[in-house]
């Protein structure tokens, strides 16, 4: 891919003002805080959800609404397998997807002899419901069938190249020590501009009654900026039971998922691929990333997002060409003898 | 590249959210462009000695971009926060530059637009009616030229979005906005001027119209996918609307703007109807395209498609010797591993692919 399809490496007019220094770049080792004028930040924190190992318990949807009092909004059934929450929007930071799929549990090859660290233990009770356990779990071949529930926990991703944080024209978006991007409540004005430019569909402004907590502002996944800040875990890793939201280092869980995505692929499961990790993808990587067992639109996810702002610097270009053939064309038709 | 008919998604549910925005921000589209070349139509007016021309176009810009303030506020989450936007100054963000070209547009259109308004009370003001009148032409040249700005900032403002309709649009959009702008201000000095004064306005709105249906039509044949949404619906029609409108604007502004008033006004109606459909249509097919995810995931998945295929080409005809490395280091990336977060095969994985995201198969 060339340079000029990417619009990556392009040296951009405003790679010297602040805040926006290698703004489509996005190598730096630091991650992207020094890049937002902090200095000596500590080190960049982010989530890996492992889809392989959630359960779809929904504890992470409930600690996070509990922890940052984000209100209720809405009980449906949605007739999506057990989501009856639907999407990741202002008052849903947390969103556990369901996928039935008519596909074998694990590999589709056979003849692996498959070991993981920690094996399910078997179902006590027979409900009656397809079976299921961890992809891969040893049980032989009788409790496999031709189903799999594919359960993944959304959550913002915290760009490293954020779109919402560069459009939002009043900074109320902004990157914090820990790289990760948070809306400040007391400062959107509820312009709604981030919820376009985001290209994952992540933050929403907030609609409900007056008087509705921050009702009308922007709304979405703070990566628990206040509990970071006193050393804690965020509330949905906290509570998750399966450790399949996994807080921490973002250098560190990059290595933990490439190692994991090892286990899987020599267990047989080839299906497996991580998504969003990728510090060269479209977003210069994301803060928090997913090993993922089919592909990223399955689970709601765009397949290769790229931050809006990419082509920001060609869209200015052509704004300003336009411009001044207005202006040209208002000289021009003033031009010439009045009748 | 044919698009594929089938994709994957989510329980058909949108993967990006289309703009939280009411009818209030396709009013702006169109308020704006119509005030920025009123500006310029008033400004040219004033000296070129053309007084009526001149007042229909500062009083144009004075009401339409009042208007399109009032429009602004008035969607936002938290109106009485209207003033946060002077926070900070964001190349960044487009809003945040139209915000700032607006605070610079806004003083001199309101200055020149103010003087025409007290030229047509029934009494002077005293002071205030001279000082305006000394600061009409400095203000309403000072709007002018702020005023193209104002006409094409709009396009960025769109398509800066990950909207698959209005980001896809990115290359034309500017041109179609400033064109449509044109169209709605001549139309509008039309409507407004005398016959004798109006060729400036005549000549202003078939340039815009010309420009506006030509340079519409090679945006949709460059958008892709996305395109469709500018044709279906309730987008479509008015897309449709906004050609028809437009090319008997201009039809009429040719055979009868310089010669019927009735014909000039009538041309002049329809060129402004039709830049209106233009906005309403192009800001209607961006909240269908982020509504169906087809429009985000079919061009995404064929980017990653042709870009894999591409690195799979590379890795073939490299030599063989440096292929069956390649491979090597792919294969030791994703099966065997290496030491635990060694970064050494995953950076070859990167290198290899740009960016799609390491998958081995």
């Amino acid at each position: 891919m060339s340079p000029q399809q990417s619009g990556f490496s392009e040296t951009n007019l405003w790679d010297n003002l602040p805040g926006t220094k290698n703004g489509f770049s996005s190598t730096d080792p630091g991650g992207p805080a020094p890049d937002a004028g902090w200095e000596a930040p500590p080190s960049r924190k982010g989530f890996f959800t492992d889809t392989s190992i959630c359960i779809g318990c929904k504890a992470c949807e409930v600690a996070c609404k509990t922890w940052n009092g984000v209100p209720e909004d809405g009980l449906d059934m949605l007739g999506s397998s057990y989501d009856n929450t639907g999407a990741l929007g202002a008052s849903t930071w947390r969103h556990v997807a369901f996928i039935e799929q008519r596909k074998p549990l694990g590999s589709q090859d056979t003849g692996v002899t498959i070991t993981l660290p920690e094996p399910a233990p078997p179902p006590q009770v027979d409900l009656g419901m397809p079976a299921f356990g961890l992809p891969g779990a040893p049980g032989g071949g009788d409790e496999r069938s031709e189903f799999r529930w594919l359960m993944s926990s959304d959550v913002c991703k915290h760009c490293t190249n954020a779109a919402c944080l560069d459009v939002c024209p009043t900074g109320s978006l902004f990157r914090t020590e820990f790289g990760t991007v948070v809306v400040q409540e007391d400062i959107c004005n509820g312009c709604g501009y981030c919820v376009p430019a985001c290209p994952y569909g992540v933050i929403d402004r907030r609609i409900g009654e007056q008087g509705t907590k921050n009702v009308g502002i922007a709304q979405k996944c703070t990566l628990c900026y206040d509990r970071l800040g006193v050393d804690e875990t965020p509330a949905c890793a906290k509570a998750c039971p399966t450790q399949s939201i996994q807080f921490g280092d973002v250098d560190e869980l990059r290595e933990r998922a490439a190692k994991r995505l090892e286990t899987l692929h020599a267990g047989g499961l080839g299906e497996a691929r991580l998504y969003g990790e990728d510090p060269n993808n479209g977003v210069g990587g994301t803060g928090a990333f997913f090993l993922l067992l089919d592909e990223p639109e399955v689970y709601g996810f765009p397949p290769d997002p790229i931050v809006t702002t990419a082509d920001l610097p060609r869209m200015w270009k052509n704004a300003g060409m336009a411009a001044v053939g207005l202006l040209a064309a208002a000289v021009t038709v003033f031009a010439g003898r009045r009748p | 590249m044919v698009p594929d008919a089938e994709f994957t998604s989510y329980y058909g549910r949108n993967v990006v959210k289309p703009a939280p925005w009411a009818h209030d921000i396709p009013a702006y589209l169109f308020l704006g462009g119509l005030a920025a070349g009123s500006s310029l139509l008033g400004a040219g007016a004033d000296l070129s000695g053309r007084p009526v021309l001149r007042r229909a176009g500062r009083l144009g810009a004075l009401g339409a971009i009042s208007l399109s303030m009032v429009a602004l506020v008035h969607d936002l989450g938290r109106p009485s926060r209207f003033l946060n936007m002077l926070r900070v100054i964001k190349p960044t963000s487009p809003m945040s530059v139209g915000t700032w070209i607006l605070t610079a547009y806004g003083p001199g259109a309101g200055v020149a637009g103010a003087a025409e308004l007290a030229r047509l009370m029934p009494f002077r003001l005293g002071v205030i009616s001279r000082l305006l009148d000394f600061a009409a032409r400095p203000g309403g040249l000072a709007a002018a030229a702020v005023a193209p700005a104002v006409a094409s900032y709009t396009a960025v403002l769109l398509t800066d979005t990950a909207t698959p309709a209005w980001h896809d649009a990115h290359r034309e959009l500017p041109f179609v906005f400033v064109s449509s702008a044109a169209a709605a201000s001549g139309g509008f000095g039309m409507l407004t001027a005398p016959l004798a004064e109006a060729g400036p306005a005549r000549r202003m709105a078939v340039v815009g119209a010309l420009a506006e249906l030509v340079v519409e039509h090679r945006m949709e044949q460059s958008m892709g996918l996305s395109a469709e949404a500018l044709h279906e619906g309730k987008p479509g029609k008015l897309m449709q609307a906004s050609k028809v409108l437009t090319a008997a604007g201009a039809l009429g502004t040719v055979l009868l703007g310089g010669r019927s008033r009735t014909g000039a006004a009538l041309s002049g109606a329809a060129l402004m109807a039709g830049s209106a459909c233009t906005r309403f249509g192009v800001f209607e097919a961006g909240l269908e395209s982020a509504k169906d995810p087809r429009y985000t995931v079919v061009p995404q998945r064929e980017r990653l498609n042709r870009r894999r295929a591409a690195a799979a080409a590379d890795t073939a005809s490299a030599g063989s010797a440096a292929a069956a490395s390649a491979s090597q280091a792919n294969s030791a990336s994703a099966a065997s591993g290496g030491p635990p977060g060694s970064p050494q095969p995953t950076a070859a994985v990167h290198t290899n692919v740009g960016h799609t995201n390491e998958e081995i198969r």
